[in-house]
């Protein structure tokens, strides 16, 4: 009915200069402060503790004198799907600096591409029988919940790095940090359960994926990630995050924001129904009017 | 031919919509109903979210009224006044049935209302109009003559202070009832997303004692505007009215019912009620059934935060 393979490619801006540059100075040693203005964002400073308590490696060429620097490029700030989006491939190229050949070569490098979709206040309810009749009973807010949140990295998360570096990062869907709205009463076991469901309704629902195979080193420095976007992705401002691990260090990150929009007459429809209700409503009335007015004159009948 | 719905955020089959409408339009062509209460109903089994079928269900009712009130006025069997009347009633009760509908939908327990609401009204309502419609039928073929119950001239309803004269029913009544029945339909049309004509109807004849030749005209004029004003004021607060939806609906309806109307003359009254009863029957039942199933999935995500 749809086409579904579509492929969306956001194909990095720095990717092709960084390729660029690297065919020209294969060895990034001569570069002593690389121009690499790129109009990625810098690391938020609450998320970027490792850099700094990476342990230091045995040093062997001066290059390494360097620390590894990540960035992803994004061809453009927004993506518009059409009404008919079936889910479509996303493809996001980035580069990795400063490259440690050797550890390169021992594939002891991995990179995690996260697609975070905007956040909102979510409430997982279950259903009893109550009178016979089932109605939700027991719910559970979360607070700040992404409402998508789409993930790749080079090896299984669980391969790259231990539990409790995933559980802090949220690098996988598993051990995405949920907070719960607290209402004073605290069930463990009853918040347990609820986001346990959130996660598996989302899931189910393709807004919440592993790619554990998802990123590709398609060059020494360069790497390709491809997500799955869901025909329901929400739309909203999204953030691409990359997060390269040496050894199961995380030394560097980034982020670069994405707007995803609709295109077409209907997104102008919704987006009259949000903003400009009272019009909406009334166009709506006078439609109504217009409609069985005509069909009366239309099909007189007396 | 697939669309896509922009509110209901969903892709659907043009003609599924089209002929859904046309089958309710033929029915209320046939039966001179609204159709509110089989539309929103059909909507929900087509798993179009029950608060977006319910606002665009009241959407859709303005156009079948406005086409059906339309020869009333030429024929004069439309009393203005007592349907301003119950109008005033029916925008409070509109503005009240919003209300609890937002609260309801922040609350999770919407669709389980919306359903236990259609549930107990079609099943009374079809309920009574069955057994009234077979006992008419036995009547007939029992030889008698079929006359309706005369109602009696006065009831406690005509006892009430407020009493206000309504030239064009002949009727000199409180407006207390009135308000009060305005009100009531308010409350449902906004919740239900119906017009209400399947209460409004049966209430201003018992109730009221209003002539039977200018209860449909009368009831059709304040469905109008309530169903107009609850559009609207759904639109406002729940953005829930899907126009794409609706006009797909309302062409469906208007063509329907020219084709019902004619249907419906040559079938016998009572025949024709008790048809429509066990439509109505059917739809209650089905949607009865719903609740008391056990769900594929009972667990659920919503925007927004537990209360």
């Amino acid at each position: 009915m749809r086409a579904s393979g579509a492929w969306l490619i956001l194909l990095a801006a720095f990717a092709t200069s960084a390729s660029a540059q690297e065919a020209a100075a294969p060895e990034p040693a001569g570069l002593e402060a690389p121009a690499q203005d790129t109009t990625v964002p810098e690391t938020p400073a609450l998320d970027a503790p490792d850099i700094e308590t990476a342990e230091p490696q045995p040093l062997t060429t001066q290059a390494e004198l360097l620390p590894e620097r990540i960035e992803i490029g994004l061809s453009t700030e927004t993506i518009a799907i059409t009404s008919d989006f079936a889910g479509a491939d996303l493809t996001i190229f980035g580069a990795v600096d400063n490259v440690d050949p050797l550890i390169q070569r021992q594939s002891r490098y991995d990179v995690f591409v996260v697609l975070e979709g905007p956040h909102a206040n979510l409430v997982t309810r279950r259903k009893a029988r109550v009178l016979g009749v089932w109605a939700n009973v027991d719910s559970q807010g979360f607070i700040d919940v992404p409402e998508s949140f789409l993930i790749a990295s080079t090896r299984p998360p669980q391969d790259v790095t231990d539990s409790d570096n995933l559980a802090r990062l949220s690098l996988n869907v598993s051990q995405m940090r949920l907070r719960p709205m607290s209402d004073g009463m605290i069930d463990v076991d009853e918040i347990d359960e609820f986001s346990r469901e959130l996660r598996r309704l989302k899931q189910e629902g393709g807004l919440y994926q592993e790619f554990p195979t998802g990123v590709r080193f398609i060059s020494q420095s360069l790497f390709r990630a491809t997500l799955r976007l869901p025909a329901n992705v929400p739309l909203g401002r999204h953030f691409a995050k990359a997060y390269l691990f040496r050894q199961g260090v995380l030394v560097a990150q980034t982020q670069a924001p994405l707007e995803i929009k609709k295109a077409g007459a209907e997104f102008q429809i919704y987006k009259a129904a949000q903003d400009q209700s009272l019009l909406y409503g009334l166009a709506a009335v006078l439609l109504a009017f217009v409609v069985g007015w005509l069909g009366r004159v239309i099909f007189r009948r007396d | 031919m697939a669309l896509y719905l922009p509110i209901a955020e969903m892709s659907v089959n043009i003609f599924v919509l089209l002929g859904m409408g046309a089958a309710v339009g033929f029915l209320s062509g046939m039966f001179g109903v609204g159709g509110g209460f089989l539309i929103t109903p059909l909507l929900i089994f087509y798993n179009i979210p029950p608060a977006v079928a319910v606002a665009t269900g009241a959407n859709q009712v303005v156009a079948s009224s406005v086409s059906g009130v339309l020869s009333h006025f030429k024929r004069g069997t439309v009393d203005v006044k007592l349907g301003v009347v119950l109008l005033i009633g029916g925008i409070g009760g509109s503005s009240i049935g919003v209300w609890i509908f937002s609260l309801l939908r922040s609350l999770g327990q919407l669709d389980l209302i919306v359903s236990v609401l259609y549930v107990v009204f079609l099943g009374t309502v079809g309920g009574l109009m069955m057994v009234e419609s077979v006992r008419a039928i036995a009547r007939s073929r029992g030889g008698g003559t079929v006359s309706l119950r005369r109602p009696g001239a006065h009831n406690w309803v005509h006892k009430l202070p407020f009493k206000m004269r309504f030239k064009a029913s002949k009727l000199y009544v409180s407006v207390i009832p009135v308000l009060g029945l305005g009100l009531m339909i308010g409350i449902l049309s906004a919740i239900m997303g119906v017009g209400g004509g399947f209460i409004m109807v049966p209430a201003m004849i018992y109730l009221l004692k209003v002539p039977t030749n200018v209860v449909i005209g009368t009831s059709l004029f304040q469905i109008i505007f309530v169903s107009a004003y609850t559009t609207v004021v759904q639109a406002m607060t729940n953005h829930s009215v899907d126009v794409i939806l609706a006009l797909l609906l309302m062409l469906g309806s208007v063509i329907g019912a020219q084709y019902g109307a004619k249907a419906g003359q040559r079938l016998r009254g009572e025949q024709l009620r008790a048809l429509l009863a066990a439509l109505v029957l059917l739809v209650a039942l089905r949607l009865g059934y719903a609740l008391f199933v056990v769900p594929d999935e009972i667990y659920s995500i919503a925007r927004g935060l537990a209360l």
